[in-house]
């Protein structure tokens, strides 16, 4: 398709008149209230529910709350969560865990912000935060480590605390749910 | 009970004799089915409605069922409603007024109004029988099992290595309740339950279908596990002070119907939904039992039986089963290499063998090919064999069998081998002559596959005094290091082919996974070097070379490896 330029008329070709114009809105603004944010001096205060991005919390018990599931690595589109899962060993270090990633990486390079990872996450260990300018001066830099999402995710209050509740009953019970690892 | 000779599998030779059918309704369509259906041993049995709805496309759900064990109907979660045509007094059936056969809807006998089911996997049909298992009591009655068997049911999901592949997740999904009812305290049961060097059980997840039980009784012989307890606290466990360690037990985690039973091998070590499957074979005896390898990332994470009743049923062995972990080993050969190769590259590398082989004098030279490679390698080798003059064996590979499926010859392609041609009716009966003679000087250069000859009666010095020593292999081995042409080679799951298996079934296999760095299909690379060396038509691909193969030795008797299907055919040996 060819689209025909539209001849100029000669006020419009004598310019002074547009750039006249032009210059009327700047003098208008000149005047009014600034709007412009001295970023990154000043710093914009992100609204709640904002969907920054996505840390690894603990509960109030300092307990990582991930249990490795691996549903938010399925469902993260741009495949930006890479998680390695624990193995076999059973695990000691505190009262009846089962399954904890070993490791558990995330692309922040790839990560598109879409909150889908919060969504799909069974164990509410993983959260959408307020971050949303993450630099850094090389790419693997940008891949954060277990420790460092959980150390930028913070403390999330769990009502629920599933594992101390079972724990609780088990125990009430005499069962103990997680038991020593016989040799 | 006391404990059960293992029962050996065998495929039916003899084609069965006709049976007599008999009409049912399924879910209001008309259907004939036959009167009795072999059941976990192979004799006939009288056909059930879970079976007859099989027949009929539809799938009534299922735990405790088997088809390959012994009928328990514990579980209950086959119920189906169903009805029989009335009879008179005189036993003659009632008529409806448009001549059909009145049907007596089975209910319960003290309250008329309520339905009552049948367990699908245990009654028997017959004549004139209605099943309805799409009715609303049927519904009513599979939601209210599945509900009871929710009740104690830990719903540990995201940390529980069944999720994905669990039959109380899906049929809760498809025929369960949205919410739960139970607002008492659950019962606790053990977890991370320690029952054996690979098994690990976790009893709250236990839908005590006893499936692990009967096969463990039935099927490897080893009566092991059993309930204890009652009630909500029933609960399973191995005999006490007694491991479950028979050679079989990882199938029991492969059917047990939920979490309970994990292997301690692939526990949390991946998800299922990430595994890529490719239909394999194992490799690690003459049986050939059919697997389905999983990987993710080119890694593998798991072999699983894949059912194929010529030959394994449902069933392998724990020792081929975990035997995978070295196809990802660190020290795998990688590289091109030997201490004449030139070429870094494989074009270049056919290129000086062929040179380096033309210039042997004929009947200098011998290959120990092994009858751990396919069928079509060990063609292409005795084609090879053949226009150099080359004399040709393979090592032979003995060990303990079994009277389920665990094979005594632990090479995988033995009769591959015979029938190719690369070795005699006993493998490995040329080699003390291969040895001898290139003790005195006769034979000058060889080639070697997969095999480290040094414990096969050739000695590194004798290794060392040769012209030419071409090796292709997956791990170092001294063999190796004296290699002048390295060539560096693919597990079976790295690759594509065939092997056959101590029955004489040729069966396919399809690459689950990619090998590392320079390591590549030795069939590939034969192609190639079969043309370089002036082989006219060489096979250019693993189908091509096995059609050409099948025509040109009888044994094969015109099979094609389309015909090979998923299963295999046999072949005459
Ligand atoms: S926010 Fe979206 S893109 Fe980022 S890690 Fe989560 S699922 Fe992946
Ligand atoms: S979905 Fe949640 S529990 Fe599962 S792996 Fe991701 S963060 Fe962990
Ligand atoms: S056995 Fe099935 S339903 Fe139970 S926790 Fe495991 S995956 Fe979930
Ligand atoms: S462990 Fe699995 S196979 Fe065995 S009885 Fe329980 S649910 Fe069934
Ligand atoms: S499958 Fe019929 S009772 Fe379990």
């Amino acid at each position: 398709m060819i689209v025909n330029r539209k001849d100029l008329s000669w006020w419009e070709r004598l310019y002074l008149p547009a750039i006249a114009s032009g210059f009327k809105v700047t003098l208008r603004h000149f005047f009014k209230k600034k709007v412009t944010m001295q970023y990154p001096e000043e710093k914009w205060s992100v609204p709640p529910g904002y969907r920054g991005a996505p840390y690894l919390v603990k509960d109030q018990e300092g307990r990582t709350k991930c249990v490795s599931c691996q549903l938010c690595e399925f469902v993260c589109p741009p495949r930006a969560i890479s998680i390695t899962p624990p193995g076999p060993a059973v695990q000691t270090d505190a009262e009846n865990v089962e399954k904890r990633p070993r490791e558990f990486e995330i692309n922040m390079l790839r990560c598109i912000f879409c909150g889908l990872c919060q969504e799909v996450c069974p164990e509410e260990a993983i959260f959408l935060m307020k971050d949303y300018s993450l630099n850094g001066e090389s790419r693997k830099e940008m891949i954060f480590n277990k420790d460092k999402l959980l150390a930028l995710g913070g403390v999330h209050n769990d009502r629920i605390m599933k594992w101390k509740q079972k724990a609780v009953e088990a125990r009430r019970q005499e069962v103990f749910p997680v038991q020593e690892a016989r040799p | 009970m006391s404990t059960h000779a293992p029962t050996p599998i065998k495929p039916d030779s003899a084609a069965p004799p006709p049976v007599e059918k008999i009409k049912i309704k399924v879910d209001g369509r008309d259907l004939e089915v036959p009167k009795t259906m072999p059941d976990w041993q192979g004799k006939p049995q009288p056909t059930t409605m879970l079976q007859a709805c099989q027949l009929a496309g539809i799938e009534i759900p299922h735990y405790c069922y088997h088809p390959k064990l012994p009928i328990a109907g514990n579980c209950r979660m086959c119920l189906v409603e169903f009805g029989t045509p009335m009879l008179g007094p005189d036993r003659k059936p009632i008529l409806n007024e448009d001549g059909t056969p009145r049907i007596a809807k089975s209910v319960l006998p003290y309250e008329p109004g309520t339905a009552r089911g049948a367990i699908g996997c245990a009654t028997a049909i017959s004549p004139g029988m209605e099943i309805y298992p799409n009715s609303p009591a049927t519904k009513q009655m599979r939601e209210a099992v599945l509900e009871s068997l929710l009740i104690n049911h830990p719903l540990d999901c995201p940390i529980c290595d069944q999720a994905g592949e669990c039959k109380l997740q899906e049929y809760s999904v498809e025929h369960g309740q949205a919410a739960s009812r139970f607002v008492e305290t659950k019962v606790h049961k053990p977890k991370q339950v320690d029952l054996g060097p690979r098994i690990m059980l976790d009893d709250e997840r236990c839908i005590l279908c006893s499936r692990c039980v009967r096969f463990t009784r039935d099927i490897a012989g080893d009566d092991a596990l059993g309930f204890v307890n009652r009630g909500s606290y029933n609960t399973l466990a191995s005999y006490p002070g007694r491991s479950f360690d028979n050679n079989y037990t990882l199938n029991t985690v492969d059917i047990c119907p939920v979490g309970a039973l994990t292997s301690k091998d692939f526990r949390f070590q991946m998800r299922v939904w990430f595994l890529r499957e490719a239909k394999s074979l194992c490799a690690s005896c003459g049986t050939g039992c059919n697997i389905t390898v999983g990987s993710r990332e080119e890694k593998i994470y798991r072999f699983e039986p894949r059912e194929n009743d010529a030959v394994n049923s449902s069933w392998m062995c724990d020792a081929g089963r975990l035997n995978y972990k070295w196809i990802g080993r660190e020290d795998r050969l990688v590289k091109l290499g030997g201490s004449r190769l030139k070429a870094a590259t494989w074009t270049g590398a056919v290129k000086e063998l062929a040179e380096a082989l033309r210039a042997s004098k004929p009947g200098t030279l011998a290959i120990i090919a092994s009858a751990r490679q396919t069928t079509e390698e060990l063609y292409l080798i005795k084609k090879i064999a053949t226009r150099l003059g080359a004399v040709t064996d393979s090592i032979p590979r003995v060990g303990e069998g079994d009277k389920l499926l665990v094979s005594p010859d632990k090479n995988p392609n033995s009769n591959g081998a015979r029938l190719t041609g690369i070795s005699g009716p006993a493998l490995g009966s040329s080699l003390p002559g291969i040895a001898d003679r290139i003790r005195s000087g006769a034979i000058r250069g060889l080639i070697v596959f997969g095999e480290d000859v040094t414990r096969h009666g050739v000695s590194v010095a004798m290794l060392q005094g040769l012209d030419l020593l071409v090796v292709s292999d997956v791990l170092p081995s001294k063999t190796v290091e004296l290699a002048h042409y390295l060539l560096p080679g693919c597990a079976p799951a790295e690759k594509r082919g065939s092997f056959v298996n101590v029955k004489g079934r040729a069966q396919r296999f399809v690459k689950a996974v990619e090998a590392r760095g320079d390591a590549r299909p030795e069939f590939e690379w034969l192609t190639e070097l079969t043309g370089a060396l002036g082989v006219e038509n060489p096979p250019r691909s693993v189908e091509g070379c096995f059609n050409h193969l099948a025509k040109e030795i009888p044994a094969f008797g015109g099979l094609s490896w389309a015909s090979l299907g998923e299963t295999g055919a046999a072949a005459a040996i």
